[in-house]
């Protein structure tokens, strides 16, 4: 494990974290804006507060935001400009450029990039330094759409390949719940929840992840696929989701959005609706004056739905009453 | 010799100028550009005195803290033997502090103008503060460089008020060429003097027009 403990006082904000995180896979660090997250990657670093132990001399890799190449070298001379400092040497050169497609761009000068470019280039950097800990700041934030999806696949293969943990902060949700495997939620500087990326999402005590944000990840294995579409099998029932998921492999992430889930007390009969499941009501969590999020147990693992508090009246929704969600919308990582 | 002594002595002492410039105005002009300490304003006060008093006024009070009595002066004679004030060596401290501005404040614009992205990055992929420093800051300022080191030269090779104070006119110690010229016009060998005035003209010209075609490159750049 990881002990992060940080405490930085910053006019009326205060930063104060004291949690563990896992020393493998990515652990997310969720919030809003101004919920402490960058002032947490950058107490890490060193770059704030610290306790004298200068930055370059914690050996952890740091990828901002904004890629910040240095344009007065080459792709290769950004990407040595780490290793050369490195005090060990555990990471190879040639894999990290393969890893991150850069083999085509090293003679390239920074300012001819696209902004995926850099910040692959900007990884790769970091990575060279053989760290003991990747920080990685809202690497996807500052890209449109297009590129964002380009470098994706990018970050699954580190996610995959990679044995340095990483500190992932994000402000998307939907990022954090196809990359992480951790996740630390900070509200107001402080740790609202922390711990297993599937078990804090299906919270719903936690303000933060009650709004838009809220939803849960599911992981199911892919069995078949019918009229485009694969079928996933997660124990108790059958998940459909657009798009012919390679099968016989390990258990894929599908990620559903609390406002795509429904209830219904009997199984409806005539929907458009694909995915009807057999759910039990574990907790009803009333979110404002009109709306509750209700945790529905469903074989060994968890869906949220966003319904009306007059719904929850109206069909009497308790904990342990036996139910049907109905799963409108389903993301696949792939 | 009459032509090239004067203006020989008067590059060699720009030379040794400018090059002591750069090496103590860049950690100067560094420790200005990032820091947020009070005296910052009255040390950048005075290391601007010199473009506001007049030559002469500097000249004055370097004479008495060179000079065999002054407080730097005697300790030189003790070390030395020999006195600051009317020498080659003498001539440089002068040039030094007159020409520290125009060291100081191109390079600290440039240093300030660096993103603290860069070096925030730099560090957090191992290099020390000095390691960033030569790695990242120097070269990101080169224009800041080439102005500092253009204009110091320059502004050297072009003091009379404070040379005249401290150095006097001995030649090949203390007579550089615009007390060479100031000396011509005042014999009344006209021809002479154009000949080192024009020699300076067209200096001035090929190193500033150098120095803005430069300038032109690296902002289409």
């Amino acid at each position: 494990m990881i002990h992060l403990r940080h405490r930085l006082p910053k006019g009326n904000f205060v930063l104060d974290v004291n949690v563990e995180v896992p020393d493998t896979g990515i652990t997310g660090v969720f919030g809003e804006s101004g919920s402490g997250k960058t002032t947490l990657l950058r107490c890490i670093a060193g770059l704030e507060g610290g306790d004298g132990l200068p930055v370059h001399r914690r050996n952890v890799g740091y990828v901002f935001q904004d890629p910040c190449l240095f344009p007065h070298l080459t792709v290769r001379g950004n990407i040595e400009f780490g290793a050369r400092r490195a005090t060990t040497r555990r990471v190879e050169s040639t894999s990290v450029v393969d890893m991150l497609g850069l083999g085509n761009l090293l003679d390239r000068r920074p300012d001819t990039l696209s902004g995926g470019e850099a910040q692959r280039v900007a990884i790769a950097a970091a990575l060279m330094r053989s760290p003991d800990l990747v920080l990685m700041d809202e690497p996807l934030a500052s890209l449109d759409r297009r590129r964002k999806d380009e470098l994706l696949p990018y970050f699954d293969r580190l996610h995959d390949e990679l044995s340095v943990p990483v500190i992932y902060v994000s402000h998307d949700i939907e990022e954090v719940s196809r990359l992480c495997d951790h996740l630390v939620l900070l509200e107001g500087g402080k740790v609202a929840a922390s711990g297993d990326l599937v078990e804090v999402l299906s919270r719903v005590d936690v303000p933060v992840l009650s709004g838009r944000n809220a939803g849960v990840v599911l992981w199911a294995n892919p069995v078949d696929h019918e009229d485009g579409l694969t079928r996933f099998d997660f124990g108790e029932g059958d998940i459909w989701a657009p798009g012919e998921f390679e099968t016989g492999t390990n258990p894929l992430r599908l990620r559903i959005a609390a406002s795509d889930v429904s209830i219904a007390r009997e199984r409806p009969a005539a929907t458009t609706i694909l995915n009807i499941l057999h759910a039990t009501i574990e907790e009803v969590h009333p979110v404002d004056a009109a709306t509750a999020l209700v945790r529905l147990g469903v074989g060994n693992q968890s869906l949220l739905a966003r319904v009306t508090n007059r719904s929850v009246q109206r069909l009497e929704l308790r904990p342990g009453e036996r139910v049907f969600a109905q799963v409108k919308s389903v993301t696949v990582r792939h | 010799m009459n032509l090239f002594g004067p203006l020989w002595l008067s590059a060699q002492l720009a030379l040794v100028t400018t090059i002591i410039l750069v090496i103590i105005g860049a950690p100067l002009a560094w420790w200005l550009a990032r820091t947020s300490s009070r005296v910052k304003p009255a040390i950048q006060a005075v290391v601007a005195m010199p473009i506001v008093l007049p030559p002469t006024v500097l000249g004055f009070y370097l004479l008495i803290l060179l000079g065999p009595n002054g407080a730097v002066g005697s300790w030189w004679v003790q070390l030395t033997g020999s006195a600051l004030t009317f020498s080659f060596t003498g001539l440089v401290i002068a040039s030094c502090i007159y020409s520290l501005p125009f060291a100081v404040q191109p390079m600290q614009n440039a240093f300030e103008s660096l993103p603290k992205k860069y070096l925030e990055r730099a560090w957090t992929l191992g290099a020390s503060r000095l390691d960033a420093f030569f790695s990242i800051a120097v070269p990101l300022s080169v224009r800041g460089f080439v102005s500092a080191i253009v204009l110091s030269f320059a502004h050297t090779l072009g003091e009379f008020g404070v040379v005249l104070m401290v150095g006097g006119n001995i030649p090949g110690e203390t007579r550089v060429v615009s007390i060479a010229i100031y000396d011509h016009v005042e014999t009344l060998n006209y021809a002479a003097a154009h000949r080192m005035s024009l020699v300076l003209v067209a200096f001035a010209f090929v190193v500033l027009a150098t120095m803005f075609v430069i300038n032109r490159r690296w902002s289409e750049r």
